[in-house]
């Protein structure tokens, strides 16, 4: 035991003082936040603006196109197919009509393909208008339509909300919360699992390659070795993980600065005062949010992440290190030979991102459960809440089995690894590693 | 003699070979041991039974007239492989008492341990350098210290001068020497049989898993000798002939001779007296060990290619 403490300790302390570590640690967040960010950047940036010709042979729907983010409409006149694309446009709508009464049909060409948001976009526009004849037709006037269109669209008449019940309990449904909250949970333990399970591999195999393994198990045993890298390398991640987390606090505190709390106060007054959110201030939205994000289980979701980040990494770790065992020096063995093991946490990415859409489908749950995949899709479910979406025996089945799995796969990749790490210049195959793992000891 | 190490008919089969294959043999206390063999012979898996880092299939391992047990006896052993292995990133000192507290003793015991093998290697500025930083012989002899530190009983060395200058052979041979006087007992694995000769008291020699030879290094040479002589006369007898001897080689005045079964060296020299040819010097050429190695392992499969075949 005193050993692997020791083991555990070289592991923890190489790996916290070399520079990578303290980069990693900071500059993962900050990639993180970047790709978030960035992606959003560049999603609006894409909708670049389309400018359509509208070619109206019926002359109805002149000017009737409203101009949005991602399309321009133009009304140029004696505009044709053969020469819409001379005149600076992208994209030419006809509209075909033999009466003045409708549209026989509606056309829109293109060369390139603009998109299935345009075409979306333009349906949508064109049953409006086609609703707005109809009612103008039987009477209504334009002016009443303009202000019951605006008046129908405003926050007072459109005050949705959704709620989940659970006998007394009411509690506001805030599914875009809940797929974000899920998302980044399950993509940080699917990065950890990877990140950290190779970490564990290249340790092994740098230990294998430089031949201090056997100098090691003549004074401990290879399993000794092995389990101690592991527990050292999660301490690691534990770290790592707690640092995250210290600076997400110190930011959110520093951001809550700039709020000051005497506009909060003030604003949390009016909410009590007049129950609703009226004044438009920037005090109160960011009260909202706040509000919005304290509504979700903090305690049960950290909880559960530690969890599944701590077992999920332990399930693969020992995977990892009898793959890392059995490899010879060669970059390219060790990568078809990890292929079958990476494949699965692949695999649980997508699984999560279906099951923060449809948090309950039985691909969700299976995938939740089965120890393989349920790290990072049960963190993509838990937001959802618990017991509401994931009911008590599916968390409860899926954690035993976790902890079962991680017994399990430690045990057999610690027969693989005893034997590997002493093996050299020959090439294991997969079908020998198994027959190592299930040969009786 | 206290013996140290016993082994009882060792056995370890892997799926493709018998490894070793009913060794046994037993090492006297303080004494160094040469384990001699070919390469793949089986030396290397025997060590690693002897390390505990192998279960044998069968048979007994006594260290101290005790059944050997790997998690308790570690600290009565050390043992220096024949691929050294340091961590490259690891600096000199930390790596030393690491490998150290792995054995088995305290923080505070490995640090005194590591400073006075460090002052007597002179090896006291390297502590925080990085083991990449170091040379190949620098690194060995880390890994010698490192072997020892923990003043093991039984040190176990695979080829412990491979790769080292004259200078550090020489001092690492002298350590050698100093612990089988303080009562450490060596086994020595190598092929390279002029440093046996010099260093061990005893030797087997392994070949495809057994053990074809036991003795001290004198007793083989005995048991190996082919009545071969050499003979330094002042000048040449008229009649060289005589059935006492035949000529193997002849150079001026210097003869080697074999003796012919029945006769004695006696017989010889009075050939010599009766010719009046003066004999300035006379000796036997025992065979070394090298050609002891080579006819041994070498000389079955040799001799089987050559036989003809009688049907």
């Amino acid at each position: 035991m005193n050993k692997i403490l020791l083991i555990i300790k070289r592991e923890y302390i190489t790996r916290v003082r070399n520079k990578t570590f303290l980069l990693s640690t900071f500059l993962l967040p900050l990639l993180m936040f970047g790709l978030i960010f960035g992606g959003a950047l560049i999603s609006a940036n894409s909708n670049e603006k389309r400018k359509i010709a509208v070619d109206d042979e019926s002359g109805l729907y002149k000017n009737s196109f409203k101009n949005n983010s991602a399309v321009e409409f133009e009304y140029p006149s004696g505009i044709t197919r053969a020469d819409y694309k001379q005149k600076g446009y992208e994209g030419l709508l006809v509209i075909y009509s033999t009466g003045k009464q409708k549209a026989d049909s509606i056309r829109l060409f293109s060369e390139k393909q603009l998109g299935f948001g345009t075409d979306e976009a333009i349906k949508n526009q064109v049953q409006k208008i086609n609703e707005n004849m109809l009612l103008m037709e039987r009477g209504v006037n334009r002016t009443i339509l303009d202000s019951i269109r605006a008046k129908s669209e405003s926050d007072d008449f459109l005050n949705y909300r959704s709620y989940q019940v659970k006998g007394n309990e009411i509690k506001e449904d805030n599914k875009v919360l809940a797929i974000a909250i899920g998302y980044v949970c399950g993509f940080i333990i699917y990065i950890i699992m990877i990140i950290y399970g190779q970490a564990v591999m290249r340790g092994v195999m740098e230990e294998k390659t430089n031949r201090i393994a056997e100098v090691i198990v003549s004074s401990v045993k290879p399993f000794q070795l092995m389990l101690g890298k592991i527990i050292g390398i999660a301490a690691v991640g534990l770290t790592q993980l707690l640092l995250w987390i210290v600076l997400i606090f110190v930011l959110s505190s520093f951001s809550s600065v700039f709020i000051s709390s005497d506009l909060l106060q003030h604003a949390q007054q009016m909410n009590a005062t007049t129950g609703m959110a009226q004044d438009n201030t920037v005090a109160l939205k960011a009260l909202e949010i706040k509000n919005i994000v304290f509504s979700a289980n903090w305690a049960l979701i950290v909880g559960c992440f530690v969890f599944y980040f701590l077992f999920g990494y332990l399930f693969y770790a020992s995977l990892f290190a009898a793959v890392g065992s059995v490899i010879n020096e060669d970059p390219q063995e060790a990568q078809s030979l990890a292929l079958p093991i990476t494949m699965p946490i692949i695999f649980a990415l997508f699984i999560m991102m279906n099951a923060i859409q449809n948090p309950s489908g039985s691909m969700a749950v299976w995938g939740s459960i089965i120890p393989f995949t349920s790290p990072v899709v049960m963190m993509g479910r838990i937001p959802f809440g618990v017991p509401e979406t994931v009911e008590w025996w599916q968390l409860a089945l899926s954690m035993i089995s976790l902890v079962g799995g991680f017994l399990l796969t430690t045990w057999l990749s610690g027969k693989i690894y005893r034997t590997g790490i002493l093996l050299y210049g020959k090439k294991v195959t997969l079908k020998e590693m198994a027959k190592w793992a299930f040969k009786k000891s | 003699m206290n013996t140290i190490l016993e082994v009882q008919n060792l056995k370890k089969y892997f799926s493709s070979q018998k490894a070793v294959d009913d060794i046994s043999f037993s090492i006297g206390k303080g004494s160094i041991f040469g384990l001699l063999g070919p390469n793949g012979a089986g030396k290397t898996t025997l060590i690693r039974m002897i390390t505990g880092i192998f279960y044998p299939d069968s048979g007994n391992i006594n260290l101290n007239s005790k059944k050997f047990n790997p998690s308790d006896d570690v600290i009565e052993i050390g043992y220096m492989p024949e691929e050294r292995g340091l961590y490259k990133k690891m600096k000199v000192g930390e790596q030393a008492m690491y490998l150290a507290q792995l054995k088995g003793l305290s923080k505070q015991e490995a640090f005194t341990r590591v400073k006075e093998w460090f002052e007597k290697f002179e090896m006291q500025t390297w502590w925080n350098k990085k083991v990449d930083d170091l040379s190949k012989g620098m690194s060995q002899k880390l890994q010698f210290v490192t072997t020892v530190l923990h003043e093991p009983k039984l040190v176990i060395l695979d080829e412990p001068f491979s790769g080292l200058d004259p200078v550090n052979t020489n001092l690492i041979k002298d350590e050698i020497f100093k612990l089988s006087q303080k009562g450490t007992t060596i086994i020595f694995s190598t092929h390279r049989m002029e440093q046996v000769e010099e260093i061990c008291d005893h030797i087997i020699l392994v070949n495809k898993g057994q053990k074809i030879l036991d003795g001290s290094v004198k007793e083989i040479k005995q048991q190996f000798k082919e009545h071969i002589f050499s003979a330094e006369v002042d000048r040449i007898p008229a009649v060289l002939e005589h059935p006492s001897f035949s000529i193997v080689q002849q150079n001026n005045n210097n003869l080697t001779l074999k003796i012919n079964e029945g006769y004695k060296s006696n017989d010889v020299l009075m050939h010599f007296i009766n010719q009046q040819s003066n004999i300035i010097g006379y000796h036997e050429i025992l065979p070394s060990l090298n050609e002891i190695f080579i006819r041994l392992v070498e000389g079955t499969p040799t001799a089987r290619k050559f036989e003809p075949v009688t049907a």
